[in-house]
């Protein structure tokens, strides 16, 4: 059992989907808020908290997977698809530091306030700077495009895997009751 | 047990599907993949073009303005100035923000005509406007652009984008098409009654004497959690000067702006920051709406303006003075306009910062005179 965990360590799991609602979350937020003449301020108002958070969360998270043993992969899956899922893992940390980063860097570089809530406010972390400021705001936007793709690209695999292959991978991350092999050999034996 | 778990796994789990049920599945993987970035590209307004978002406000006004990149798409010819506030505490019974606080705070700001073009002429009937970013003691900041007429000719970012597409110049005779102005006027009765309203007021001749309108209503919190809806207006100290019809600078398409500089090199200018104090029934939705003049109104301190500079030297050209940049204690009201506002700014703001800057109508060495 400690030399090779069937699901991902039950912090690993919580982080995942409590990150998961919330980059999903940060991404529909920022889309809808740059379309939006209505509720522009509102939603701005929860995407810089929102995206620190994130960017605290993202660091914890890091932490924990470089302590924590993983899961094998299951025999289901390629030599490509075991590359594909490591680098697409690889690509999510960064994007995780790297948008809420940039979006930091891009007011700084704006000479905005960085306002979280209250009179809570963080320091700039880059100097004032037009030229950087739009560079980081365009830099912003693709990031967050190459996060919601691959998101969508990670989604597909694992339901995939799951309701065309059948091979449990997603009860590697589940946070809900799942059937062990134990409860499944004796329901089939029942059934026999 | 675990190494033999990979071993059972294609035992109570068939690795192929066949058929029917994995045509099923697969259409379901994409019901819910497609689902997903549609309602993404949904929320992001790209099945609906033709609404009304940030940009095409922003758009409108290149559309009518023309293109000047660099420049504020609105309120671009402008000048930065830079000097203090001084509170003189009584601002503290209605707002909790630190600028009420007894004592001085650093202020820069902006003066400028309304309208998207840099290098227009001035002159004495084009709208005013004065920003100013109050730089509080705790790191906060207020922001606050604001205008020299009493109320706002729309009520809403439909109703502007409409007001400049009927105010724009008509190709063929360089001026407004008054038939397109008189069916905009019919369809906004509100902006036919503000306008009224506007042109009933004293007009002020310069930057110096006039007074300057945060229009939109607002909210004040103070340390109780009371909330009171307020506007608020920088009053000049001094008298207003009427326009004179016979001005010799009339030549000079900067006699405005030379006048203002003049006049802060020669004695600091300063401005009453007086807040308006709103009673519930009051419009705070509607910026076309005079509040009753019997209103409380509160001389929270003395804005005083010391020096000037050319944008082309001053970092305030790279200030975006977004009118929802509040310090805690001051906040949004129902205005629909100061979202929009917030919104069209920051598309304007990234959009010029993008973009090689040119020289400023009025130049470093016409601002140190």
């Amino acid at each position: 059992m400690a030399n090779s965990p069937t699901q991902f360590s039950l912090l690993s799991r919580v982080l995942h989907w409590l990150m998961a609602a919330m980059l999903l979350a940060m991404l529909f937020i920022g889309v809808s808020m740059v379309a939006s003449l209505g509720n522009y301020h509102r939603l701005a108002a929860i995407h810089r908290p929102l995206g620190i958070l994130i960017l605290v969360l993202a660091a914890v998270r890091l932490a924990n997977r470089m302590l924590t043993t993983l899961p094998p992969f299951p025999p289901t899956m390629s030599c490509q698809e075991r590359f594909i899922a490591s680098a697409s893992e690889r690509l999510f940390y960064t994007l995780m530091f790297a948008l809420p980063l940039v979006g930091w860097g891009m007011l700084s570089a704006g000479h905005y306030p960085i306002v979280m809530f209250g009179p809570v406010h963080l320091p700039a972390i880059l100097p004032a700077n037009p030229a950087l400021y739009a560079v980081l705001r365009k830099t912003h936007t693709i990031l967050a495009y190459l996060l919601f793709l691959t998101f969508l690209g990670h989604l597909s695999a694992v339901l995939f895997h799951t309701l065309v292959i059948r091979d449990r991978l997603l009860n590697r991350m589940a946070v809900w009751p799942t059937r062990s092999k134990k409860k499944t050999s004796q329901i089939q034996k029942t059934i026999l | 047990m675990n190494s033999s778990e990979p071993n059972q796994l294609p035992e109570t789990s068939p690795t192929a599907l066949q058929g029917a049920g994995f045509i099923l599945r697969l259409m379901v993987i994409g019901v819910v993949v497609a689902g997903i970035a549609g309602s993404f590209l949904y929320v992001g307004g790209w099945f609906t073009p033709h609404a009304l978002a940030p940009a095409t406000v922003v758009d409108t006004f290149e559309q009518v303005n023309g293109q000047y990149p660099g420049f504020r798409r609105n309120h671009a010819k402008g000048i930065c100035v830079s000097g203090y506030f001084e509170s003189n505490g009584r601002g503290v019974a209605f707002s909790k923000a630190v600028v009420f606080l007894p004592g001085r705070v650093p202020i820069v700001g902006r003066f400028a005509f309304s309208g998207g073009r840099p290098y227009v002429a001035d002159a004495s009937s084009t709208v005013r406007s004065l920003a100013i970013l109050f730089k509080l003691s705790n790191g906060e900041e207020w922001r606050t652009a604001m205008i020299n007429i009493p109320v706002f000719t729309v009520n809403n970012a439909q109703g502007f984008c409409d007001q400049l597409l009927a105010s724009a110049p008509d190709p063929a005779t360089g001026k407004p098409d008054p038939a397109k102005m008189s069916a905009f006027l019919a369809k906004h009765p509100e902006t036919a009654k503000a306008l009224q309203w506007i042109h009933s007021q004293p007009a002020t001749s310069g930057f110096a004497d006039s007074t300057y309108n945060s229009l939109n209503a607002f909210r004040f919190i103070n340390a109780q959690g009371v909330v009171v809806p307020v506007r608020w207006s920088t009053v000049p100290t001094r008298p207003l000067e009427p326009i004179s019809n016979s001005s010799p600078k009339l030549a000079d398409t900067n006699y405005l702006f030379d006048a203002l500089i003049a006049d802060i090199h020669a004695k600091a200018l300063q401005w009453h920051l007086i807040i308006t104090v709103g009673q519930p029934g009051d419009p705070t939705d509607d910026a076309t709406l005079p509040w009753p003049p019997n209103r409380q109104q509160v001389d929270a301190g003395t804005l005083t303006i010391d020096h000037v500079e050319s944008e082309d030297t001053s970092p305030v050209r790279d200030i975006n003075f977004d009118p929802l940049v509040l310090p805690n204690g001051i906040a949004a009201s129902d205005d629909p306009l100061l979202s929009a506002r917030s919104a069209a700014y920051s598309v304007s703001f990234t959009r010029r910062e993008s973009e090689h800057k040119s020289p400023s109508a009025v130049s470093p060495a016409e601002a140190a005179r």
